[in-house]
């Protein structure tokens, strides 16, 4: 079964608060003659989130494929949560994507089934737990990112914005230490996509959960990296600017021609003079 | 390369670049014939393997128990409705054909001899396979294509779950157990549409008729008619599921890839019921 393994106290350790979490190590990919990614290398910190620019079609979504196993890479290493995930087998991967949450980019939600079956998947299926205690961790979930009335209805019941962030509660049920976002805010309207964007901050902040977020969405991008949640004395969650230490915890990636044009904080990506990001930042 | 991995969206067909000199026709052809053959190739290397999966899946933990009686039902129930039409009226026209032809050697007494044979032999697994086909074959690859084309086996694979054990695993097994079931049922309302036929409208003697139906069967048509099916079920819901998981290009591509399994189950139904069929020949009688 697809549960997360225990980790040693050794690799507890060493994968602890800013160590490195996720490593790509010169991976290259291509389908047949196209070249999608070329020695790309980047480090993602525990409990940081890494944001990942580039056209459509330059490989952001491969990235995450990548870490997931979804796809093998023609060469090049991938450590994912202290395992090497390039070389990996299909039935060890599941081992390593129990650790992992992935947010789709249309949300890709189980159509036939409730909201709360599809939050509830991993544990319902993959786990040992029992069926109630499995429905409270739903509606804890759920209640975390404001769909607490919606548990019953169906996908299709759902607006855009309400189905991206029940797959985000999907994601995140069975507490992974790490969250892919692939373009999650694609399509949805300002008002909605800073919910979203909410949503990534306050578990990436209050939950911990080191994340890379796919977009070509730059005010989201910006928003995420440039905001934190903290909860104040009395309980309640906020979000807020965040002052300029905390903001360079959160990196970002512009990815061209298949390698990588630009890595640095937001603030180095607004300075940059270089031609092609400021065409993209323009 | 990357590896690709079986339920997993696969890559582009090999297309290779054009030769030096390939404006000629000739070049072109030999080119269209290799890349046709690689995709052939391709097709039949990815259906292996995923028989191979499903087979691993069906004697490995985890088995999603409840998926397999889900699709039991689904399969199994849900074709009841055109399997008793499809097999009463086949049963009903065959008495009335043969009828006609009996009655010019004055032979219309063995007409259920004559049904019997044919359904429990022939009519009754083909044609049960060939409704098979068109409801489940084409059921399951829009099902499962439209899971590829909006993401969700890739969802699937990404919360741990193995596709090919969540969802061909239990169609198939349930492909396999429920068409001869279906099958048998088929035989029997297809005798019973003959009777009907045989006794108001030929003016057959019913327990002459029925008779006739003992007398015309073998123990080896009876095994005939009973392993077919076996093999039958398999093959249309294994090229159901082999066809949704190799959807591409959006609810286009899901359309294509449900006609493309209900042509390629029907056929299978046909081809595979004429080798089993030399098969048990060579093997039972």
């Amino acid at each position: 079964m697809a549960v997360a393994k225990k980790r040693s106290p050794e690799l507890e350790e060493a994968l602890g608060p800013g160590s490195p979490i996720v490593v790509f190590d010169k991976v290259s990919l291509a389908f047949d003659d196209k070249v999608i990614l070329r020695d790309v290398s980047f480090t993602l910190i525990t409990g940081r989130t890494k944001i990942i620019l580039g056209a459509s079609g330059a490989g952001k979504s491969t990235i995450l494929k990548l870490i997931l196993g979804l796809l093998k890479p023609d060469s090049g290493v991938i450590w994912v949560n202290g395992e090497r995930v390039d070389t990996m087998a299909e039935l060890d991967m599941m081992q390593v994507r129990a650790d992992l949450g992935m947010v789709f980019q249309e949300g890709a939600l189980f159509d036939s089934l409730t909201v709360a079956e599809n939050v509830g998947y991993k544990l319902y299926e993959e786990s040992d737990m029992a069926p109630h205690l499995v429905r409270a961790r739903v509606e804890e979930v759920l209640g975390f990112i404001g769909l607490a009335e919606y548990i019953d209805r169906m996908p299709s019941e759902l607006s855009g914005g309400q189905r991206r962030r029940v797959a985000i509660a999907r994601a995140m049920a069975a507490k992974p230490r790490i969250l892919l976002y692939d373009e999650p805010t694609t399509g949805l309207d300002p008002i909605t996509a800073s919910t979203v964007d909410d949503e990534i901050i306050k578990l990436r902040d209050l939950e911990n959960v080191s994340s890379i977020v796919v977009t070509h969405q730059l005010r989201d991008a910006f928003y995420v990296a440039t905001h934190e949640a903290v909860r104040r004395d009395d309980g309640l969650m906020r979000i807020a600017a965040a002052d300029p230490d905390k903001s360079e915890e959160a990196e970002f990636i512009m990815l061209k021609d298949g390698g990588i044009s630009f890595e640095g904080h937001a603030a180095e990506l607004r300075a940059s003079i270089d031609p092609y990001l400021q065409t993209f930042l323009s | 390369m990357g590896t690709p991995v079986v339920g997993a969206p696969g890559r582009p067909a090999c297309r290779r670049a054009p030769r030096p000199g390939s404006g000629q026709a000739g070049d072109r052809v030999l080119t269209l014939i290799e890349d046709g053959l690689k995709s052939a190739l391709l097709e039949i290397q990815e259906y292996v393997r995923l028989q191979i999966a499903t087979i691993r899946g069906c004697v490995t933990r985890p088995f999603y128990f409840h998926d397999v009686v889900e699709q039991f039902e689904q399969i199994g129930i849900g074709s009841l409705t055109v399997v008793l039409l499809t097999g009463f009226f086949t049963g009903a026209v065959l008495a009335l054909q043969t009828g006609i032809t009996l009655d010019q050697f004055g032979a219309r007494p063995f007409v259920g001899r004559l049904i019997s044979a044919s359904m429990i032999k022939e009519l009754g697994p083909v044609l049960t396979g060939l409704m098979l086909a068109g409801r489940v074959g084409s059921g399951i690859a829009a099902e499962i294509g439209s899971m590829v084309v909006t993401d969700q086996i890739n969802a699937l694979r990404a919360l741990g779950t193995d596709p090919v054990r969540k969802l061909v695993v239990p169609r198939v097994l349930a492909g396999f157990f429920m068409a001869p079931v279906l099958t048998v049922v088929a035989n029997t309302v297809g005798i019973i549409g003959g009777w009907l036929i045989a006794v108001f409208q030929l003016r057959v003697a019913s327990s002459l008729y029925w008779s006739s139906v003992i007398e015309g069967l073998y123990l080896q048509d009876a095994w005939m008619g009973l392993i077919k099916p076996f093999c039958l079920g398999f093959a249309i819901v294994s090229i159901g599921c082999h066809v949704g998981l190799r959807t591409r290009g959006g609810t286009q591509g899901v359309g294509r890839a449900t006609t493309n399994a209900v042509v390629a189950s029907s056929v299978a139904v046909i081809a595979v019921d004429f080798f089993v069929t030399r098969l048990l020949i060579t093997l039972l009688y």
